[in-house]
């Protein structure tokens, strides 16, 4: 009996094969694939939140409505959305060039802790104007950031040091580094944290404006979100229409080909942790002082650097993408402060990582429907 | 301060290295880089937690934390070795998700209050040897002598038996190993496990035995990095792992235990008297990997010995094989 059925069983009507893709897919294709991604793994973690005890739907909903309810909550998710967005130029940059920069959580907290060295030191008087202040803080930021970022270069260029690590130890380094600042030396009457800074310290907010415009008023979103769009369209113009970016991206894609051509990748990867540390600098410095104005550990050690990673490679590494991918994370992290239990979001972006990484096979491979002859 | 009593306790706190070490060790091995051990030493570690906590049985605690770790390791080895995404990328993000998933179901365990622990004890005769008998064989807990096993164990299995040279294989040279039949993928989605496993084993034996409790992320504190420099600093090599993984416990007991007397070496403890000075003891297990990466790199360019040849490499059939 069992012999005749497996003789006269049917082919499938129709079979799904995989091939390699073997021209590029078309342009909105790479889009669509994240998006779906995205997608998938907001229904995945909706089923793990309702195993956990929780109201998937419920939670979605109150992200959505906590976070692009009305112009106050819109503010506070661009305030959340700027750090992540310079950490995500950050990551971008160096992941460009598949160097791993897992450090620029490490390299935004040195960035707040150059610029907050400007007013604490002090090296400026409190009483500077503001257009000196700020950009004076800028610099030390991104110097400071910098400099992080150039320690594994330089290792990973003369010793071949594995720079996923040395970064990711960094990061460990320069919370322990601003912690001996914060208790040691500028603590406020034994708390944890700096005294505040003064206001010509602050990044300017919308709110300051809410005289002549009414519509400002309560607005939070400070002139970090600028700086933030003006660095991501430089570095687009980088990466795409400069001759620098090209070398960039052909190391990135082809090391061996690079090596050929003549263009140095060892001068290159230093040049670029530090311009990838730069950037995370500045996303420590619009933070320390455009939100926090203070020099404190736990609001700036708050995980921006990783959501940088995730919403980089969510973007495609495209500087113009990330400003878009930025907000929804920032939304994400701005409503799951109230969501129960305490991990979701973090849950969540895990999630969207392993959905995204898994997508790419998409870019890579097609699948084809095959009508099953006889 | 007593030393022997901190290198006993920086054994103990070894071990949990040790077993992260071995397993991405093993990973590796096999061509497959998982930057996930920190994600997966978490759910190891809220597992065997909860587990001990709800059944009041840490045996069963530990098998459900390295049955866990080793089911999330799985995640990874389907996207990088059927799905052949980038190794990277892809052992970051298990990372997250191991962080995220361990928060959300070890939500309110911190309070959950003590659990029965692994039984501690000392192994007779061998205890009574001078110095070394007081270091690594008194009152030290079950896992710790299990790690003393497994180092031998691991050197023999990858170097003198015939699943060890296929493990080699799969990682040296896919193609060929494929071509005298032996199953590449079978193989790495295996020592994925494995290493997953003893990630998830590191993980019960923080909150199982060395500082038992769960803390959220700060259970790990990043040792499960530390790990994947160890095995750099290894040169995948089990016994140089173990001396690393050691020393590195040793080092972390010494940073806790040095705050602590008035006197230090016949002169006031400066760690004693500016607390914030301890600060800059918490950076040193960091800037150690860092140091030590050094050190095992420039090593590994001047006897040009290296990783495993096809190590982060997906392998795909009818390719040119590396």
């Amino acid at each position: 009996m069992a012999e005749s059925t497996a003789v006269t069983k049917k082919r499938p009507p129709f079979r799904i094969r995989i091939e390699p893709r073997l021209s590029e897919p078309p342009s909105w294709y790479p889009a669509v694939v994240s998006f779906v991604a995205l997608i998938v793994a907001l229904i995945l973690g909706g089923v793990l939140i309702s195993l956990a005890g929780g109201d998937p739907i419920k939670s979605y909903q109150h992200i959505a409505k906590a976070s692009f309810g009305d112009v106050g909550v819109l503010s506070d998710t661009i305030v959340k959305a700027t750090p992540i967005l310079l950490a995500a130029l950050a990551c971008s940059v160096a992941f460009r060039m598949k160097l791993w920069n897992i450090g620029a959580e490490g390299q935004f907290i040195m960035g707040a802790f150059g610029a907050s060295a400007i007013v604490l030191a002090p090296v400026l008087p409190e009483e500077t104007p503001r257009i000196i202040f700020i950009p004076v803080m800028m610099v030390a930021g991104m110097a400071a950031g910098a400099i992080w970022g150039f320690i594994p270069g330089y290792l990973k260029a003369r010793f071949n040091v594995n720079e996923i690590i040395s970064t990711l130890m960094l990061n460990y380094v320069a919370v322990a580094w601003i912690n001996f600042w914060i208790f040691g030396v500028w603590t406020e009457g034994g708390f944890q944290m700096s005294p505040k800074f003064p206001t010509t310290a602050w990044l300017p907010r919308l709110l300051e404006y809410s005289k002549s415009v009414s519509f400002f008023r309560g607005l939070t979103t400070h002139f970090g979100l600028v700086l933030g769009i003006i660095a991501a369209v430089i570095l687009w113009f980088i990466v795409f229409r400069s001759r620098w970016g090209y070398e960039i991206r052909l190391i990135g894609d082809n090391p061996q080909a690079a090596q050929y051509a003549g263009i140095n990748i060892k001068q290159n990867i230093v040049w670029v942790m530090m311009l990838s540390g730069a950037l995370a600098g500045l996303g420590g410095m619009s933070e320390v002082s455009g939100v926090v104005h203070r020099l404190q550990t736990a609001p700036l050690a708050a995980g921006y650097g990783f959501t940088g990673i995730i919403v980089a490679w969510l973007a495609k590494l495209n500087p113009l993408v990330i400003i878009v991918a930025s907000v929804l994370f920032g939304a994400l992290i701005l409503a799951g402060r109230e969501i129960q239990p305490s991990g979701v979001p973090k849950m969540i972006q895990g999630i969207i990582l392993v959905c995204l990484i898994a997508s790419d096979f998409m870019l890579r491979y097609r699948i084809v429907l095959e009508r099953g002859e006889e | 301060m007593d030393f022997t009593i901190i290198l006993q306790a920086g054994i103990a706190s070894g071990t949990v290295l040790l077993f992260a070490t071995l397993g991405e060790l093993f990973a590796e091995r096999s061509g497959v880089l998982n930057l996930g051990v920190e994600g997966m030493m978490l759910i190891g570690a809220m597992s065997a937690f909860s587990t001990t906590i709800a059944t009041g049985n840490p045996w069963l605690g530990v098998v459900v934390a390295m049955l866990f770790a080793g089911l999330i390791s799985q995640i990874h080895a389907y996207i990088v070795i059927t799905l052949q995404a980038d190794q990277v990328v892809s052992g970051l993000s298990l990372t997250f998700l191991g962080t995220g998933i361990s928060l959300v179901l070890g939500e309110g365990l911190s309070k959950a209050g003590t659990v029965s622990l692994l039984p501690n004890f000392s192994i007779p005769g061998l205890d009574l040897i001078p110095f070394l008998g007081k270091i690594f064989f008194t009152d030290q807990s079950i896992l710790v002598y299990i790690g003393y096993l497994l180092v031998p164990l691991s050197w023999y299995y990858i170097n003198r038996t015939r699943p060890g040279l296929h493990l080699r294989a799969v990682g040296e040279y896919p193609s060929a190993a494929d071509a005298l039949g032996i199953s590449v993928f079978r193989l790495r989605y295996l020592y994925v496990f494995v290493g997953g496993m003893l990630a998830g084993l590191a993980g019960a034996t923080i909150s199982l035995a060395v500082s038992p409790g769960w803390f959220s992320e700060l259970t790990t504190g990043g040792q499960g990095w530390i790990a994947i420099g160890l095995v750099i600093f290894a040169q995948w090599d089990p016994v140089r792992a173990a001396i690393g993984a050691y020393a590195f416990g040793a080092l972390r007991r010494l940073i806790l235990d040095i705050q602590g007397p008035l006197v230090l070496l016949g002169f006031d403890n400066p760690f004693y008297y500016n607390p914030y000075l301890g600060f800059f003891l918490q950076m040193l297990p960091y800037l150690f990997t860092v140091a030590v990466l050094v050190i095992g790199s420039r090593e590994a360019m001047r006897k040009r010995i290296g990783a495993p040849a096809a190590l982060g490499n997906p392998y795909i059939r009818g390719e040119r094989g590396k």
